[in-house]
């Protein structure tokens, strides 16, 4: 059923859209990641005008991580605290990440650099991953359990400005998670990201908070960066299509709900194996994409 | 929908016949089934007839032209393995779609300065450049990018549509618009040419927009920007909500 859609200004089959929204959606619950890094691509490829793709793939998130972090929060797995200092620097962060949008637009080279922020990104977290993951699963299988520090102390520790956070049973710089959630933000806006693909393993290995309530947390900051970026997208330079949103969330929340189920059954290496696979796989296709010789050397950018 | 339209056409044809029949020998008459195309929800391209005569035999030629509009074109080179946008250039007034449809092939119906004064046909699709100092087959080379570019978006035909004849001097030609057909308002030429020079042409106007439901979301995004900003989230978080409470429940 074909579907007219108000802002892309293009006709898409609604059904490919609530596939593809419930797809990426199973993913999201299953890991805590948005699943942006997936759908903006995709909806690119799919003749979705770039800035139209990050600008309402932002406003899917939000349905999607809302879906998310009830689930895990139902379950006790959100720490507010930390949650909150996050956010304070993703507002910032995705404020600051949408002006330089419409800068890099303006100069020609948007395209450019969100291909390569993809790349730099997705190659260096995917492998991270996938070595770490791969690391805790042979010392499962080993018959003597190499033991870890439970507190390693770095120059991370001697920033300012502590506070503890209880439920992910930390003390310390605020700084630190301010830190994590500006990047972020930066990312989600330039990158039509929620950043779950950045934040999860920053908070594991940069902040060292336990597993169990990674997911839960990164939902729910997500939700408020990409609220803000919807807002600014939609505002200033009209590029969110809620029919486009609609579709995609319809499919998206359900797929979310049954991914959270489904990841709660996974162990934690698979998990992130898995996750590290994926990571790979969207940066070595986009790779692929800025190093083979493109079919015409010529393109067509912004029309008016 | 289908026999209304039907029965316009057949009244469309038997108008254009009777006044057909007081034509001059050069005369030529020309209309379309629908000067609207509407886009809405369900849009995935349309098909607008167009219907005519004329009084003495020739070949007809149909050029459609889209509103002209600024296009920002970008070459890529390679730089340290990857290929990176170089090189831009604005075109500032280009047609947003052009197709042609003949009785003939082009080259058989009138040789290529009267095309190219006419600009009938993609060949002969004048574009400016907008800085004079690129040399000329530079120049070219964009022109010829800018041609691909809107063929692999189906908005430049390089195809020769069909107008065929009913008889000795009613014709009709069907004309296609794609799904990402931009709106505005479009030209539809009709040229009556003979022994090669263009003896006769006739210009009607089509509107290309975005009708209900389509057209209140596209107006409420760009005048009231703020506040669709605030329901696109609103919506979002409803939606996401429901999706809660339906699946703790089941």
């Amino acid at each position: 059923m074909q579907i007219y859609l108000p802002i892309a200004e293009i006709s898409v089959d609604a059904f490919l859209l609530l596939g593809l929204g419930g797809a990426v959606g199973l993913l999201s619950g299953i890991f805590g990641v948005g699943g942006g890094f997936l759908m903006t691509p995709i909806l690119i490829f799919i003749g979705v005008p770039a800035p139209v793709a990050v600008g309402t793939e932002a406003n899917q998130i939000v349905a999607s991580s809302v879906s998310g972090v009830l689930a895990h929060w139902t379950r006790g797995n959100v720490d507010f605290k930390m949650g909150a200092v996050l956010l304070l620097g993703g507002l910032a962060g995705s404020s600051f990440g949408v002006w330089l949008f419409a800068v890099l637009r303006e100069i020609g080279q948007i395209d450019l650099v969100i291909k390569v922020s993809y790349v730099t990104f997705l190659g260096i977290i995917g492998t991270l991953m996938l070595v770490e993951g791969l690391r805790a699963l042979q010392r499962r299988r080993s018959a003597s359990p190499v033991r870890r520090k439970l507190h390693r102390h770095t120059w991370i520790h001697g920033l300012p400005l502590k506070m503890r956070f209880r439920k992910s049973k930390l003390y310390i710089s605020a700084l630190l998670p301010f830190g994590v959630g500006f990047v972020v933000g930066v990312l989600s806006a330039i990158m039509g990201v929620g950043g779950g693909f950045i934040m999860v393993p920053a908070m594991i290995y940069l902040l060292g908070m336990p597993t169990v309530v990674v997911v839960g947390t990164s939902l729910f900051q997500i939700i408020f960066v990409t609220a803000n970026v919807t807002f600014l997208q939609a505002y200033a330079n009209q590029t969110v299509d809620v029919v486009l949103a609609l579709l995609l969330l319809v499919g998206g929340v359900i797929g979310a709900q049954i991914g959270a189920k489904v990841g709660a059954k996974l162990r934690g290496e698979q998990l992130r194996i898995l996750l590290a696979l994926m990571v790979l796989g969207v940066c070595g296709k986009l790779l692929l994409d800025l190093s083979v010789t493109p079919e015409d050397i010529y393109s067509m950018g912004e029309v008016h | 929908m289908r026999p209304a339209r039907v029965t316009g056409v057949v009244l469309l044809v038997v108008l254009v016949a009777g006044a057909a029949s007081q034509l001059r020998p050069n005369g030529l008459v020309a209309d379309l089934s629908d000067h609207l195309v509407a886009i809405t929800t369900g849009f995935a391209g349309a098909e607008v007839l167009l219907f005519g005569a004329i009084e003495e035999p020739g070949d007809v030629v149909i050029v459609v032209r889209g509103p002209e509009e600024q296009v920002l074109m970008h070459r890529k080179s390679r730089l340290a393995g990857i290929w990176v946008n170089t090189a831009s250039i604005t075109f500032e007034s280009v047609p947003s779609f052009y197709a042609v449809a003949a009785t003939r092939p082009l080259d058989e119906i009138a040789a290529s300065s009267v095309l190219l004064r006419n600009q009938i046909g993609l060949d002969h699709l004048q574009i400016d450049l907008p800085r004079a100092k690129a040399s000329e087959n530079v120049a070219e080379e964009w022109r010829a990018a800018l041609k691909r570019a809107k063929q692999r978006e189906n908005l430049y035909s390089a195809e020769l549509g069909r107008v065929v004849f009913l008889g000795a001097r009613l014709f009709r030609s069907d004309v296609f618009f794609p799904a990402n057909v931009p709106t505005g308002t479009y030209q539809v030429q009709v040229y009556l040419i003979r022994d090669g020079a263009v003896v006769n042409a006739q210009t009607t106007p089509l509107i290309v927009s975005k009708i209900g439901l389509e057209a209140e979301i596209f107006d409420f995004a760009h005048n009231n920007s703020a506040l669709y900003g605030v329901v696109a989230i609103l919506v979002a978080l409803v939606a996401g909500w429901l999706a809660h409470i339906a699946f703790r429940k089941a």
